[in-house]
């Protein structure tokens, strides 16, 4: 058997397990409809998680480009007091935060990417569940007719279909937001433990050491000034 | 013939091109079974435009069942491995 005869079969399997569930057709639509009302809510959370982690990113890598700036800076003011070592070290830092925003960069576009499939979904789901709500009526008044039986199934196996399909994207952007959450705790983990230093909270190595040479000048020019003062 | 391309759309393909999906069908299980992940991208590439060019994307307003399920034109090779062994793509 091939990978779409597989696929499309157990697809169609699930489809049959939810027309066999009720004796009655009738229940078949009324449930169905209900199944397709609960995804259409699940659809939602899984737009507004995929929204959640999409800023998160952002705002990892906004830190992170600020972070950049400072490297820069420092290793200017590192290379005009004739420190090398420190510039080096400097740019070293902000190679490898320069790394990580692409890598961020990638990740945020992926998450657009969900957020727009996720969005068009919700609208073709929107259009079928209001169809299949006025076809359900009119199939339950007919139902005496012996094609209404028919018409059920044809009705349940298309949008049950359509409902796999939704469940499915729903499950593939919750297990990659997922990844994305865990991904972003690293970072932020990476962030703390210093190996790229975060900005701002935390004194980097090349700052102590620039504020050392800064602050030795100070004394060393104070220490003239006294001299002076006691010479006098 | 009915194909849909999951997360997408269904396509109404004209069914001269069965024989051809069936071939690149067959080369993908292959790809899987030899672990070629390069191999099966290039592959399910192609079948993804032989539904797309050839097809009319379906009014969805149309609610009708397909006669072919296709994965996701981003479907990874992990993807595609799950649906030949345990639960398959679709959980529950």
């Amino acid at each position: 058997m091939g990978l779409l005869s597989r696929l499309t079969a157990t697809i169609k399997a699930k489809i049959s397990k939810l027309l066999d569930m009720f004796e009655d057709p009738r229940e078949t639509l009324d449930y169905s409809y209900k199944r397709q009302l609960e995804l259409q809510q699940e659809i939602k959370k899984g737009i507004a998680n995929v929204v959640t982690s999409k800023k998160r990113l952002e705002h990892q890598k906004t830190k992170l480009e600020s972070s950049v700036n400072s490297l820069n800076e420092q290793a200017r003011e590192a290379v005009a007091v004739n420190r090398d070592d420190l510039a080096t070290l400097a740019l070293e830092r902000k190679k490898q935060m320069m790394n990580q925003i692409e890598a961020l960069s990638t990740q945020i576009q992926d998450m657009k990417l969900e957020q727009d499939r996720l969005m068009d979904m919700d609208k073709r789901l929107a259009t079928k569940v209001e169809i299949f709500r006025s076809q359900k009526e009119t199939i339950k008044a007919q139902y005496s007719a012996a094609e209404a039986k028919v018409r059920i199934t044809e009705a349940t196996a298309g949008i049950g279909e359509e409902m796999a399909d939704v469940g499915f994207a729903v499950q593939r952007a919750m297990d990659k937001t997922e990844e994305m959450q865990a991904r972003s705790e690293a970072l932020d983990e990476l962030i703390e433990q210093g190996v790229i230093q975060e900005f701002g909270t935390d004194k980097t190595r090349v700052e102590m050491e620039l504020e050392k040479i800064k602050d030795e000048a100070d004394i060393k020019r104070e220490l003239e000034i006294m001299k002076q003062e006691v010479k006098r | 013939m009915i194909i849909r391309i999951l997360n997408e759309n269904q396509y109404i393909v004209p069914s001269l091109y069965l024989d051809e999906i069936n071939e690149i069908d067959n080369e993908i299980v292959r790809c899987i079974a030899k672990s070629d992940s390069e191999g099966f991208k290039k592959k399910y590439a192609e079948l993804v435009e032989i539904v797309r060019s050839n097809g009319i994307p379906m009014d969805p307003a149309t609610i009708k069942e397909s006669d072919l399920i296709i994965p996701p034109a981003d479907v990874t090779f992990e993807e595609a491995r799950n649906i030949f062994i345990g639960e398959g793509l679709i959980p529950g």
